[in-house]
């Protein structure tokens, strides 16, 4: 469906996840951060373009995993940034799908 | 502005509010060391309070000696689609294990010791079985340092009330 955020219009799905990944921005990252109780900050910001950055390389969200793997963030850090569910949260504001791998 | 557009519930969803998870590992084998771990890693992840009880061949995977090197055994496996007689052959138990570590290894699965590391960074509680150590010979020191504690049955179903319970 068709929604504004940030001033803008933009394509989600059902749960409220962008669809479309060139639709986002860094404004419209603040806005879908602030969904859910969190304050955007550069560190938060470094994460989230991590996730965008391994989505494009290989078309599936990273897990948390991977993330801390892969992209060189700590899991405990992680969970205080995105607490509790740290990797739906990150692919939330990152306007990529929900991460689908076990580990 | 009154946008209606939909927001995940994330923390608030109905279902996992107060959720607890506990799994007892009871296996000392490297497939069945695993199920516990990956279940308990994705609990965390989805903000559920998450307990691991080692006990019995489940010291395996805590026990600082064995914890790197457990091993994966075809003999009496059907799943492992080798003859029986074949299976026990020597060499078979190592190369059937270092095949499973590789293919582990390629899903960027992290061994053992570096998942129960994982699971402590992602706020998961790991005990040990009182009477597993007794039997054993060990004490606190032989075990992965991140342990919570050795604890004993009573204390592990104290610790359960209200969650819900795995057995591996």
């Amino acid at each position: 469906m068709l929604v504004t955020i940030a001033g803008r219009q933009v394509h989600v799905n059902d749960e409220g996840f962008l669809t479309e990944f060139d639709e986002w921005d860094e404004a419209i990252a603040a806005e879908l951060a602030a969904d859910i109780g969190l304050t955007l900050t550069p560190e938060h910001l470094e994460v989230v373009r991590f996730v965008r950055g391994d989505y494009r390389a290989h078309g599936t969200t990273p897990t948390l995993r991977r993330v801390t793997t892969a992209g060189g963030f700590a899991t405990k850090r992680l969970f205080e940034l995105f607490p509790k569910k740290p990797a739906k949260k990150m692919s939330y504001v990152a306007g990529v799908p929900k991460p689908i791998g076990c580990v | 502005m009154t946008d209606t557009r939909p927001i995940p519930t994330f923390d608030d969803e109905p279902a996992s509010a107060g959720r607890k998870l506990c799994i007892i590992c009871s296996k000392g084998s490297l497939d069945m060391a695993y199920p516990g771990l990956i279940l308990a890693n994705a609990a965390l992840g989805e903000g559920i309070e998450t307990h691991l009880f080692f006990t019995f061949w489940g010291y395996e995977i805590i026990n600082k000696k064995t914890m790197a090197k457990l091993q994966f055994s075809p003999v009496g496996n059907p799943a492992s689609h080798m003859p029986t007689a074949v299976s026990g052959l020597p060499g078979m138990q190592s190369m059937a294990t270092r095949m499973m570590k590789a293919q582990i290894e390629a899903l960027d699965v992290p061994a053992v010791p570096e998942f129960l590391d994982m699971i402590k960074d992602a706020g998961g509680h790991l005990w040990a079985c009182r009477m597993s150590a007794d039997m054993m010979k060990l004490t606190q020191d032989d075990l992965y340092e991140r342990i919570d504690g050795v604890i004993g049955a009573t204390e592990f179903i104290e610790i359960s009330a209200g969650a819900q319970t795995l057995f591996v």
